[in-house]
């Protein structure tokens, strides 16, 4: 649908998207330096901090890393529903189509919502209003953001329950979200996030509620979605496997920080990073059966009172003086990727 | 979700953690109770309605400490002085008896205070052995209980106790604090029974299992030790319900009978006279009853942030 | 809906039957320790005891059971209940007319007055209590916390003979005595209840009889507010893009109020208690006052007969509002 058809269909109400002036030659999604900030009772933790990455139209970033290393404070922060405060975006540019999103007021933006940019959330029997019809909650957005009538936002999302593949959907349509399972209530989720058409999707945890075999069901679901549509697909887990079959790149993130960059199959064979390196080879494998399983030793730091130099050195493996003393920059490594690691070559042909 | 049904229910903030992200918090290495000793020191409110809660239970033992006029005492009461208003020697004025306003405060202290100890006292006794067995045992035991304390929850406290206690002719300390008992018993037994489930239902309670530990031990050692800081809280807030209780009971002619001396009968008597205009005859009970009230709420209200680990 | 009304409805039978027997085992209980209570109501002046017998005859007080302390008395409960069942509550010992009567009476007054309190405690509480959830932590919601608190430190009775002297004596009689006030306005701060003012002398009782509650509604709804604020599905509306006022106005608050809703079936409970206090204090000739007096002048024959209509009312009304919870929250409704 073009962008004329689309603003005349919304009336007054969208009108405020349709001044901004997208570029349509840059990227889909910059993320430039992005710093956030909580403001807790035992200081200021830096949950994100400086990370940046690009997305294009039909392509999927994979953002792996522990609960907790600001994954979700990232996607949250691209959105624009960090709950401020105790949330601060400190620094950094979130540029959609080479619009600054931070600039833009807040009646524009949250047309953004929805229209440019949906999200999927991890647990969709919270994520999901217990009190209303799943129905009446599609339909929200075609009453909110279009000038849709009740009876036409109601057709539309037995649409899009179609669409997802949630059968009688007609019926379902009236029905809450308790009443539907794990993997069902999920593909309700989908069919949120895929209401208006948008151009980048964020997934966050989209699969880990549910069981393995509903888990390939639903993530075949959003692939497939994903490549009909073209859209950009962000996707945050910290499940190797189904990054490994989804994503075409990986940032990988610690405690706040990009560690590393990388094309998907540069990061599962020849890992940078020795945190990335860390992950894989916790990861069981049939081959290496009967013999002990590699995990990284300790835990993330506390944000408030990160250590001094490099965020990882307590726990790795790698680490030398320097590394308790500076705080390594992302390296331009070799073949188009980067590593926060002073000793990435090393780390390579390990 | 929080319980309207009780007034603990009500003054509960249900605000776990507050909305810090998680890995942010500090490591805490303290025990549990060394944490809610260092919450409590660190909380002013602690401290003002710490200091309040002494003396009124000072006062309630020991009422000699704080004044020298027993109304109790005929030859310290004069008729003649009935009534007369705060004057610079005598600050809280004279009672419609003629005692002193203060000695009358100060002795009438010991049965509004008596009634709502023991009445929480029994209240925690049947509440921690009936919750615990309902918890623990389940079953048939458990369903009757719960029908029993659905049919309680039936009555309006109040309602009930006005009928027993118009038809009731003797009326002491311990027949008002019985009453109590009857009608009050069932929301403690209640929260303390969600309590031992709760606790039934950690692994440590499995690990005592599997080492042969009896039900008896389990219970002594682990269920209610895991289950009293819910019971402490409630208790210390009942004792502010029921100081309320009692004198709005004596209030309506049905609690205390004169010459006892007591907080709501002054205030019963006085309430006529202020209406004339000798307003420190109402006032001054009043005051008396709300400030006693507000610091075991109070006190019960920090307790529960003290000792809550889920507010943290 | 349909399974969880049955199922309802089978749990009220057994309440029910419960709540009118401990009644009645509470009143026989009192009887068989204190002795009859026409022997009561005559204090140190007791007529001949022929009279007294045939009193105790007139109202069923005879039965052998009566001197067997804990004795149930399950036929004379069997009998009350047929009585119930015709609409016979008894009669009052003094007159001798029907409790229904009285209460059919005094019905309308109390109506007025509980209309008063539930209508200031409900929109004032949950103003309050939205208002200080949205603005956690800050001036507002301190102040509402603080003074929330120290309204439940206050029982009814204080709190009515207070603002009595207070506000209906030394403020009314001022407002009173100035001539630019119109007569109307004096009488919202009457000492008494007026029968030329029907609604305007019942205001400031009913605020009195609603001030405990409106804490109780102000603090639930702050803290249901926060908690639903928080949720999960509040983050979705504001993925979704609404608007902030319809995330607060429609995703958070219709979650919020389910608390408050059942709070307000369990808080008539504290009304009726309530009734008795402040319609005693105010003089508010209504079913409060009947019980008030009931238990002034020692009429077993009108507590007991009020208390149980009264305790009637109060468990269908809490059947009512758990209907009301299934409309409201769904989980409820299909499980």
């Amino acid at each position: 649908m073009s962008e004329s058809v689309i603003a005349s269909q919304r009336g007054i109400d969208v009108a405020a998207l349709q001044r901004v002036h997208f570029d349509r030659d840059a990227p889909l999604l910059e993320v430039d330096d992005l710093h956030v900030e909580f403001h807790t009772r035992d200081g200021t933790a830096k949950a994100v901090n400086g990370v940046s990455f690009t997305l294009h139209e039909g392509e999927t970033l994979g953002i792996l890393g522990e609960s907790g290393c600001g994954k979700s404070v990232t996607a949250q922060a691209i959105m624009g529903i960090l709950d401020i405060p105790p949330a601060r975006v400190a620094g950094g540019k979130i540029l959609f189509r080479g619009v600054d999103l931070q600039k833009m007021e807040e009646k524009t933006r949250r047309h953004i919502r929805a229209n440019k940019i949906a999200m999927i959330f991890q647990d969709a029997l919270s994520a999901l209003n217990p009190v209303f019809t799943v129905g009446w909650q599609l339909g929200e957005i075609y009453r909110k953001h279009t000038e849709a009538s009740r009876s036409q936002a109601k057709a539309k999302a037995v649409e899009l329950l179609d669409l997802v593949g949630i059968p009688a959907a007609k019926e379902r349509v009236n029905s809450f979200p308790h009443q539907f399972s794990g993997g069902m209530r999920q593909r309700v989720m989908i069919a949120m996030a895929l209401a208006l058409e948008p151009d980048i999707i964020i997934a966050d945890e989209p699969t880990t509620a549910l069981d393995v075999t509903v888990q390939a069901q639903v993530m075949k679901l959003l692939s497939d979605l994903q490549q009909d549509y073209r859209m950009g697909l962000i996707l945050i887990t910290h499940d190797m496997a189904v990054m490994a079959d989804v994503a075409d790149k990986i940032c990988v993130m610690y405690a706040g920080n990009a560690v590393e960059q990388a094309d998907v199959h540069q990061i599962y064979s020849r890992p940078a990073h020795p945190y990335s390196k860390g992950l894989l080879e916790s990861i069981p494998r049939v081959d290496m059966k009967g013999q002990e399983l590699a995990a990284i030793k300790g835990l993330p730091p506390v944000l408030v009172d990160p250590p001094p130099g490099c965020p990882f050195h307590p726990r790795c493996t790698f680490a030398r003086e320097r590394c308790q003393e500076e705080k390594p920059e992302l390296y331009d490594v070799p073949g188009d990727r980067r590593s926060a690691c002073f000793f990435w070559e090393e780390v390579i042909s390990s | 979700m929080t319980d309207p049904h009780s007034l603990e229910g009500i003054l509960s903030k249900g605000e776990p953690g507050g909305s810090e992200p998680g890995p942010a918090a500090k490591e805490r290495s303290r025990s549990l109770t060394a944490d809610a000793i260092y919450e409590l020191v660190r909380n002013p409110v602690f401290w003002v309605a710490g200091t309040l809660v002494v003396i009124v239970l000072t006062m309630a033992v020991v009422p000699g400490l704080w004044a020298n006029q027993d109304p109790n005492v005929s030859a310290e009461c004069d008729i003649q002085l009935a009534q007369r208003s705060p004057s610079w020697d005598r600050p809280f004025g004279y009672t419609t008896q003629g005692c002193s306003m203060w000695g009358a405060v100060v002795y009438g202290t010991r049965n509004s205070v008596f009634v709502a100890i023991a009445g929480t006292a029994a209240i925690a006794v049947i509440a921690i052995t009936l919750g615990v067995i309902a918890g623990f045992y389940g079953r048939w035991i458990d369903s009757v209980l719960s029908r029993i304390t659905d049919i309680f929850f039936g009555l309006p406290f109040i309602l009930g106790a006005i009928i027993l206690l118009t038809i009731l002719t003797t009326r002491t300390v311990w027949t008002i604090s019985a009453v109590i008992t009857v009608f009050l018993w069932p929301q403690m037994t209640r929260i303390m029974r969600g309590a031992t489930i709760a606790t039934k239902q950690r692994d440590f309670v499995d690990a005592a299992r599997a080492v042969g530990a009896s039900n008896f031990r389990i219970i002594r050692k682990h269920i209610i030790p895991n289950s009293l800081a819910p019971v402490i809280v409630i208790g210390t807030i009942n004792l502010g319900q029921l100081i309320a209780i009692e004198s709005t009971l004596t209030f309506l002619g049905i609690g205390f009978q004169p010459p006892t001396v007591s907080w709501g009968l002054l205030i019963q008597a006085g309430a006529g006279p202020a209406l004339g205009g000798t307003t420190h005859l109402l006032w001054i009970p009043c005051a008396f009853v709300v400030i006693a009230t507000l610091s075991f709420i109070l006190l019960g209200d920090v307790l529960r942030d003290a000792l809550d680990p889920r507010m943290r | 809906m349909g399974r969880y009304l049955i199922r309802r409805l089978l749990q009220f039978i057994p309440v029910l039957l419960g709540a009118l027997f401990l009644l009645h085992y509470m009143t026989v209980v009192g009887i068989q320790i204190s002795g009859d209570p026409v022997r009561a109501l005559f204090g140190d002046n007791p007529p001949p005891e022929s009279v007294l017998a045939a009193m105790r005859a007139d109202y069923g007080l005879d039965n052998p059971c009566l001197d067997r302390r804990f004795d149930p008395c399950v036929a004379m409960f069997v009998e009350r209940l047929g009585q119930y069942a015709t609409g016979d509550f008894g009669i009052d010992l003094r007159q001798g007319r029907p409790i229904t009567e009285h209460l059919g009476e005094r019905f309308p007054t109390t109506m007025r007055l509980a209309l008063i309190a539930v209508v200031f405690e409900t929109v004032l509480g949950i103003a309050l209590g939205v208002l200080a959830g949205l603005r956690k932590d800050r001036f507002v919601d301190n102040l509402v916390r603080a003074s929330t608190v120290l309204l439940i430190a206050f029982p009814v009775f204080i709190i009515g003979t207070l603002i009595q002297v207070y506000v209906g004596v030394k403020l009314g009689n001022w407002i009173r005595g100035q001539d630019s006030m119109p007569d109307w306005f004096g009488q919202m701060f009457t000492v008494t209840y007026s029968a030329d003012y029907p609604w305007l002398s019942l205001i400031l009782p009913g605020l009195v009889l609603g001030a405990f509650s409106l804490a109780a509604i102000a603090r639930l709804t702050r803290t249901s507010v926060i908690e639903n604020l928080r949720a999960d599905y509040v983050r979705t509306a504001k993925a979704k893009g609404m608007p902030g006022t319809r995330v607060v106005g429609v995703h958070t608050l219709r979650n919020s109020l389910i608390p408050v809703v059942t709070y307000i079936g369990f808080d008539i409970g504290n009304l009726m208690a309530g009734a008795v206090v402040t319609e005693g204090i105010f003089g508010v000739p209504g079913i409060g006052q009947f019980v008030f007096q009931g238990t002034q002048n020692k009429d077993a024959g009108i507590v007991v007969g009020t208390v149980t209509i009264l305790v009637l009312v109060y468990l269908i009304f809490n059947l009512v509002v758990d209907l009301l919870y299934a409309v409201l929250d769904p989980r409820i409704r299909y499980d």
